[in-house]
């Protein structure tokens, strides 16, 4: 892609894409220690994640107001408008990944007295390392704007969408035969839940990759891309 | 023989449904002595459209747009080849009325041109040459065509003024009076705009979307917002070369030629 005439128009499209990386980057270490501080009964490491939550709000902001800036001075067209559309809406799926990583750690905290067992864990452990692939090949196609990356992305939301299922299956029978255990089963599956919230999350981030590269909106069910991987229906 | 009627065709039913072409461009090419300024150009102008011409300094814009009223046949050595279909009729033909092909396709140029006489003769001007005499017929054409550009309340209390004696943007709105008063077919707007302040801009800019329920409108236009802003379709034109021709939310969007891409963003082409 060419440098535009204005340099400070490049260098602001590079702060935003700047931005954008370090929320992503945020997004996934708060995952990761919000699910750590479950699995290890960590009170510190999911205070930790709450105190952060505030700083990935504060880059949401930041972000936008810069976004809106581009758009107001610069009136940004074709590739440069899909480009500052696609980093708005990320980064507000990004804030979202941050709100159920702070919801993981809040559970976390609450469920301290009554840990998950290690089988529970495991269930869990595979939706998590899941969606921690999904949430970082998202950002990866989002960095490199690439389709083919993008695309495994979201055929790959679906696996996530069936074990979560499964799991909420497995807690319902748990509860029926196991009644004085339903709040830590209705814990487990609101954890899950919020794993399942980040694979869509990865998958709308990686839908405004198509958008910005190709132009086409595949929200919905809407455009079909081919790709030369399967793809899964 | 060909002809240019001095009455618009009746628009088909049709129109409703696929928009009638106004003017159709084929394989045209132009040079300037041995200087190519158009390469096979091929484009359909749609009727009570706005179209936009961009492109860099030199593209072939302007000279394109002064082929649709055969203004480049006042430079010489000046050769053209191709067609351009005007009602079924190539308005490249020697044959054709020139006179009455420029009262069927008007004409307003980037710096507001009025005549050094009243607001009023400016606009009864055209209809004078074309033989109108009637003071009550005249009165009413002027009015009429100042209140289509927008300019009636305005003046219709100094009607007898000098046109020069208005801004800039009055000036440009009352050439466009001039324009619309002896009812063309086509506008051709060269760089309407360019010589105005931000608000009359605006006002040239709304006018042109009042005027498109009536006339074809053809703009050029150094400004890429202006014409993502007016127009209904956009042709980039690049080394008179035309690049891409489209629907101009397309051409903003999500433009298919990287050269337009590198333009309408502001990058070297």
């Amino acid at each position: 892609m060419h440098k535009h005439i204005s340099e400070q128009y490049d260098a602001e499209l590079a702060q935003i894409a700047d931005l954008l990386m370090e929320m992503g980057g945020l997004t996934e270490s708060q995952l990761n220690n919000s699910f750590t501080a479950l699995i290890t009964n960590d009170f510190d490491m999911a205070e930790t994640v709450r105190d952060v939550e505030s700083k990935l709000n504060q880059l949401e902001v930041e972000l936008d107001g810069r976004c809106v800036a581009i758009i107001a001075r610069r009136q940004p067209t074709a590739g440069d408008l899909r480009n500052v559309i696609s980093v708005m809406k990320a980064s507000t799926d990004l804030e979202r990944v941050g709100d159920e990583a702070d919801r993981i750690a809040k559970l976390a905290i609450e469920m301290m007295d009554h840990p998950t067992n290690a089988v529970q864990n495991n269930d869990l452990r595979n939706i998590h390392s899941a969606v921690v692939k999904m949430l970082r090949r998202a950002l990866d196609a989002f960095a490199r704007m690439d389709i083919e990356s993008a695309l495994r992305v979201i055929d790959s939301d679906a696996g996530v969408d069936r074990a979560y299922k499964k799991l909420v299956g497995e807690n319902i029978d748990q509860m029926r035969t196991n009644p004085q255990e339903i709040e830590r089963n209705i814990n487990i599956i609101w954890i899950a839940r919020a794993l399942e919230r980040i694979g869509d999350h990865a998958k709308n981030i990686s839908e405004y990759v198509i958008y910005r590269v190709k132009g086409q909106d595949v929200r919905h069910g809407g455009t079909r891309i081919e790709a030369d991987n399967e793809t899964n229906t | 023989m060909l002809s240019i009627s001095e009455n618009q065709p009746e628009t088909s039913e049709s129109s409703a449904v696929t928009p009638e072409c106004s003017l159709r461009v084929k394989d045209l090419n132009l040079a300037y002595g041995d200087n190519q300024a158009l390469h096979n150009i091929n484009l359909d102008i749609l009727k009570y459209n706005v179209t936009a011409f961009i492109g860099p300094s030199g593209c072939g814009k302007s000279t394109l747009l002064r082929c649709f009223n055969r203004m480049n046949d006042l430079i010489e050595k000046v050769s053209i080849t191709g067609q351009i279909l005007f009602d079924d009729a190539d308005i490249l033909a020697p044959s054709i009325d020139v006179a009455m092909l420029r009262k069927r396709i008007g004409m307003v140029f980037q710096q507001p041109n009025p005549f050094p006489k009243s607001i009023y003769e400016n606009v009864a001007y055209g209809l004078r040459i074309h033989g109108e005499r009637s003071k009550s017929v005249l009165d009413g054409r002027v009015e009429w065509a100042l209140r289509n550009a927008a300019l009636w309340d305005e003046v219709k209390d100094r009607l007898g003024d000098g046109a020069l004696s208005l801004s800039g943007g009055q000036q440009q709105r009352l050439v466009i009076a001039r324009a619309i008063a002896i009812e063309p077919s086509v506008l051709l707007l060269d760089e309407p705009a360019s010589a105005l302040d931000p608000i009359s801009t605006l006002k040239i800019e709304e006018l042109i979307n009042q005027l498109k329920d009536q006339y074809t409108i053809i703009i050029v236009t150094h400004n890429m917002q202006q014409a993502a802003r007016v127009s209904d379709h956009t042709a980039f034109l690049y080394l008179g070369e035309l690049i891409e021709f489209s629907d101009t939310d397309s051409i903003f969007r999500n433009p298919q030629k990287q050269q337009t891409e590198d333009y309408i963003t502001g990058r070297y082409g």
